[in-house]
């Protein structure tokens, strides 16, 4: 419908050029406050008009790149811009650019100081998200990947909690500490190939033991990303100073990054390492799936509850990146999509009524059922999302990973199983102290429920939800064709088997 | 080698200079209060006097910016064998003309508001340019030191230029006794050198060293020492970075920003040419000391600056720092080694200019301030300045899509390439833990209650260094090729011989 625009470039840009705007935006504070609202708004939502198009010209019978746009950029090193999306970036690219007009939206009245700054910060955020799902050039990635840095550390910095400054230096020097590693193994990987282009470096083998290395120094960066227990220290303090928006975009977008960076680099370019690590992977990440869930059941602040349910989540879907098999590679695809709905929900969720209360903290609330019927629904919708119930969104990616893991390795399916129970005895334990029981609080007797612009908010999101978990047909179709070759290099590698596995073979080993 | 005795051609930029130089001198003294007015103290008459004289040398530097851009980018050398000309010498020295054209810019008003505006001012950064261009064309041991030390006078004096301040003084006698001793240790080593090869000459020693390269002998390996001893002094990397922080701290701000500029990428370049031309050979030898001051730069660099409260003396490590991420660069010893040291100190030239002229803008009821602190709230009070300076800092800290990103790529990539993977872990690693102090200062801008705000205006011609600057930090990375490109060739140019 729009083919010769340069599509890509013009989702990735545009909020750019909203921010621009807002930038020269003159007057008083409050006529400026109402123009950068206003700007930042239609900009998002003209950024996924144009998004949705990309969908709608998507040809989903092929893996390779579509709406390549080649241009010369540093001709002395041959690093080029190249942008293009294929299946595992498409929706995720879709998912940057749905979640932000909604982050601006919930943050219309929220923020009101520097209104101005925060606008430029979100759509510059914008701009860095979903130029990285596109970039098909590493040096590009790597640019969009740690670009994200800057307008997050001053999202959370400016309009955080209390303790933002410690949050915002943890997230920011924990990323860059893992990032730089990467940095490094692209640059060792253009010394050895003379190329930083993706689709190429796809078509090119490198050696097993170099795999190794490299393998790591990329796994450092997307660990602490996705983020992976041990490492995932900074997503409960970054999540908990964060303003809501703030927590929507990294638990919708922001970790994705880390995980969509595993099967568009580790797992298709590194096979062998993978393979070879993905014991090590698997342990992880059942650590990750059981431990945090134990953690978010005795949590009191809300916020912290749902970061700690998100690190279990992503536990599943480094799982089932690395069970290497469709079901589990798509598995994984959608419940990244999902997780990034769901859990930007559950936080605006809690930034409904910490609006209204300014506070988070569980024991606080109880009963909210008898005066916030409309927000009791939305939150169990959320809430039996990220339980995964049949039917919502949350169990067909819940589904699909285990069903690739039990192929896999069936031990690692029984432990990730476990965290599904555990999933759903602190989400349903949350849900019933805040929305269910008497309403004896005094301060709650008059707390009012959706007004207009939140229900805008929540629609699509329930609608969402509701139409990937009972028709998820559509969303799978993007993901196939491009799940199947990862798939396949898996396999071929773990046939040949070419790296040994070692001291992690006693646990991960299927009995043959 | 075609010389020719009387071909200035090569060497006009600095004729050029030197002589317009000594003619603002003139101007100045012959124009400017006269007699016992002269000597006494500070008054509005100096600074007419000095600021026009200062645009004067602008112009100057300008027009031999011009004159040097003109230059043929072929190696010709003069003054028998003593001075060279090539693209390496053509790239140097536009980027030390830049960054003394728009330093001296920064300094006029700040002179003035602190009554030590004297027309002297700009003409000693005129002769010490003229010394830097000198430096970067040496192509014999005589020459270079004979560039240094024309350099070296003039910094020692303007360090001290704010002469009835006790701390400047200081500084200025600190950085004329440590540099004293780094330019003998330089010359000692020089005459090792001498004594061992039989020539001064880089050509002739580059010649005797390739022959010799197998079994050196001690003490030229020795006069290499020191001769990387003092160049490693001049360009303020640890351990020899001692002078730094007191000096940078001392001297009167404009001239720290002077400082951490031109000279250094004029050390830089002589370093880089001295190691590659004349020593090439030796590569073996010396890439353990540099890959040593390199890791001690970024680590101090780094580690030292976590605890300041001084703006100046952050700066002053941080340079240290900057210093070790270009010499990353010259580890690896080859073509794109060297094209990532001089990519590096020209983005460093931006960043640095943009983050003084922040720097000398602090200034509350009429006084300087240069505690970090007081850029509290900046955010709030002046939006502009303290996106300026928040834009160096996530740029210093190597974050891209900021100029400093793209330096800190071209000086990992040719240590990856050359397989100093020690090297390029610690120097990313590092960066991180720099990055913590740069954050600190976009934190205390951004994050912290509003301060008083600053002075305003803050002046036509600082606004558009400032804006021009930072905006380059900003958006290098949309036209990056240009720059690349010219760091290639003249990269290239010391490999030709």
């Amino acid at each position: 419908m729009m083919s010769g625009w340069p599509l890509l470039s013009l989702v990735t840009f545009l909020p750019l050029v909203g921010a621009g705007f807002i930038f020269c935006v003159r007057g008083s504070d409050e006529v400026v406050a109402q123009n950068a609202r206003h700007a930042a708004l239609w900009t998002s939502l003209l950024t996924f008009v144009l998004s949705i198009f990309l969908w709608v010209d998507f040809d989903v019978r092929t893996s390779d790149f579509q709406f390549v746009e080649t241009r010369a950029w540093i001709p002395a090193f041959g690093i080029t811009y190249k942008m293009g999306i294929d299946g595992v970036s498409l929706l995720f690219v879709l998912l940057s650019t749905f979640l932000t007009p909604i982050c601006i939206l919930a943050s219309w009245e929220a923020i009101e100081t520097r209104v101005r700054e925060y606008m430029i910060s979100f759509l510059v955020l914008e701009t860095m998200m979903v130029g990285m799902f596109c970039a098909l050039d590493m040096v590009l990635f790597y640019i969009f990947f740690e670009g994200v840095l800057i307008p997050m550390f001053l999202i959370i910095g400016v309009w955080g909690g209390k303790r933002r400054v410690y949050s915002a230096f943890k997230f920011f020097l924990y990323t860059l500490a893992g990032s730089v590693l990467m940095l490094l193994a692209i640059l060792f990987i253009y010394f050895e190939t003379e190329t930083t282009d993706i689709p190429a470096l796809l078509n090119i083998y490198i050696e097993p033991n170099v795999q190794f290395w490299l393998w790591l120094a990329f796994f450092a960066s997307f660990a602490v990303k996705v983020p992976m227990w041990p490492v995932h220290t900074w997503l409960p303090d970054a999540h908990v100073e964060a303003p809501t928006a703030g927590s929507v975009i990294l638990a919708g977008v922001l970790l994705k990054m880390g995980a969509y960076g595993f099967l568009r680099f580790s797992v298709p370019m590194l096979p062998d390492a993978s393979v070879f690590f993905t014991p090590f992977v698997y342990v992880l990440s059942i650590i990750a799936i059981i431990y945090t869930s134990l953690v978010a059941l005795v949590q009191e602040d809300m916020k912290k509850l749902i970061a700690y349910s998100s690190v279990a989540h992503m536990g599943f879907v480094t799982l089932g990146t690395f069970t290497g098999n469709v079901q589990g590679v798509e598995g994984a695809l959608f419940t990244m999509l999902s997780h990034g709905i769901v859990s930007g929900a559950l936080f605006l969720i809690v930034g409904v009524i910490y609006d209204r209360m300014h506070t988070r903290e569980i024991a606080r609330y109880g009963g909210l059922v008898h005066r916030m019927p409309l927000y009791a629904f939305v939150f169990m919708v959320m809430m039996l999302a990220s339980v995964g119930l049949p039917g919502t969104s949350g169990f067909v990616g819940e589904f699909l990973s285990l069903a690739g893991a039990f192929q896999a390795n069936t031990w690692a399916a029984l432990f990730a199983t476990t965290g599904i129970i555990l999933g759903a005895a602190y989400m349903l334990y949350l849900y019933r102290r805040v929305v269910f029981g008497e309403l004896t609080r005094q301060d709650l007797k008059n707390i009012t429920d959706l007004n207009l612009r939140e229900k805008i908010i929540f629609a699509p999101l329930v609608v969402l939800v509701l139409w990937m978990g009972i028709y998820p047909k559509p969303f799978l179709d993007v993901f196939a064709a491009s799940s199947g070759p990862i798939a396949a290099r898996y396999h071929a590698a773990k046939t040949a088997a070419v790296l040994q596995p070692g001291i992690f073979s006693l646990i991960a080993e299927k009995p043959e | 080698m075609g010389e020719n005795g009387f071909n200035f051609m090569p060497a006009w930029p600095e004729l050029f200079l030197a002589v317009g130089g000594m003619l603002l001198l003139m101007i100045g003294v012959f124009r400017g209060p006269k007699g016992r007015e002269a000597a006494a103290t500070w008054s509005p008459a100096h600074a007419i006097n000095a600021r026009s004289v200062t645009w004067l040398a602008i112009g100057l530097l300008v027009i031999t910016a011009f004159i040097v851009s003109g230059q043929p980018i072929e190696r010709s050398v003069i003054f028998a064998g003593m001075f060279v000309s090539d693209a390496f010498s053509i790239f140097a020295k536009l980027l030390i003309l830049l960054g003394s054209a728009l330093t001296l810019i920064l300094a006029i008003d700040y002179n003035e508001r602190e009554q030590m505006a004297r027309f002297e001012y700009a003409v000693l950064i005129l002769f010490a340019t003229v010394g830097m261009m000198a430096m970067v064309s040496a192509n014999d041991l005589i020459s270079l030191y004979l560039g240094l030390e024309l350099q070296s006078l003039s910094l020692y004096v303007v360090a001290a230029f704010r002469r009835d301040s006790l701390q400047s003084t200081e500084a200025g006698l600190k950085y004329f006794v440590l540099g004293a001793l780094s330019s003998g240790m330089l010359l000692y080593g020089a005459s090792l050198v001498y004594g061992f090869a039989g020539t001064t000459s880089f050509p002739g020693l580059a010649a005797i060293v390739a022959d010799q390269a197998a079994e050196a002998p001690l003490g030229l390996i020795f006069g290499l020492v020191f001769v990387s001893a003092g160049l490693a002094f001049k360009v303020a990397a640890a351990p020899f970075h001692m002078w730094t922080p007191d000096v940078y701290e001392g001297s009167p701000t404009p001239v720290t920003a002077f400082f951490s500029v031109a000279p250094k990428i004029a050390a830089t370049a002589l370093f880089v040419r001295v190691m590659i031309e004349p020593f090439g050979a030796l590569g073996d030898q010396w890439w353990q000391i540099i890959w040593v001051i390199s890791i001690l730069s970024m680590g101090l660099g780094a580690f030292a600056a976590i605890n300041q409260t001084n703006i100046k003396r952050l700066m002053a490590y941080s340079s240290i720092g900057h210093i070790g991420y270009a010499l990353v660069g010259l580890v690896s010893g080859d073509e794109t080694g060297v094209r990532g040291v001089l990519t590096y100190v020209a983005i460093y030239l931006f960043m640095n200019v943009a983050t003084f002229a922040v720097i000398l803008c602090m200034r509350r009821q009429g006084k300087s301030v240069e505690r970090i602190d007081d850029l509290s709230g900046l955010a709030t009070t002046q939006p502009l300045l303290a996106a300026a300076l928040a834009i160096c800092m996530f740029s210093m800290s190597g974050i891209p899509p900021l100029a400093g990103f793209f330096g800190k790529l071209y000086v990992f990539l040719p240590a990856i390439a050359a397989g100093y993977y020690g090297l390029a872990v610690i120097g990313v690693l590092t960066s991180v833990v720099s990055a913590f102090y740069y954050l600190r200062v976009v934190k205390i801008m951004y994050f912290d209650e509003p301060a008083p705000a600053f002075d305003q205006p803050i002046g036509t011609a600082m606004c558009i260094v400032l804006a021009g600057t930072s905006l380059f930090t900003l958006l290098f990375f949309v036209y990056p090729a240009p720059l690349l490109g010219a760091a290639a060739v003249a990269a290239a140019a010391l490999f030709a011989g």
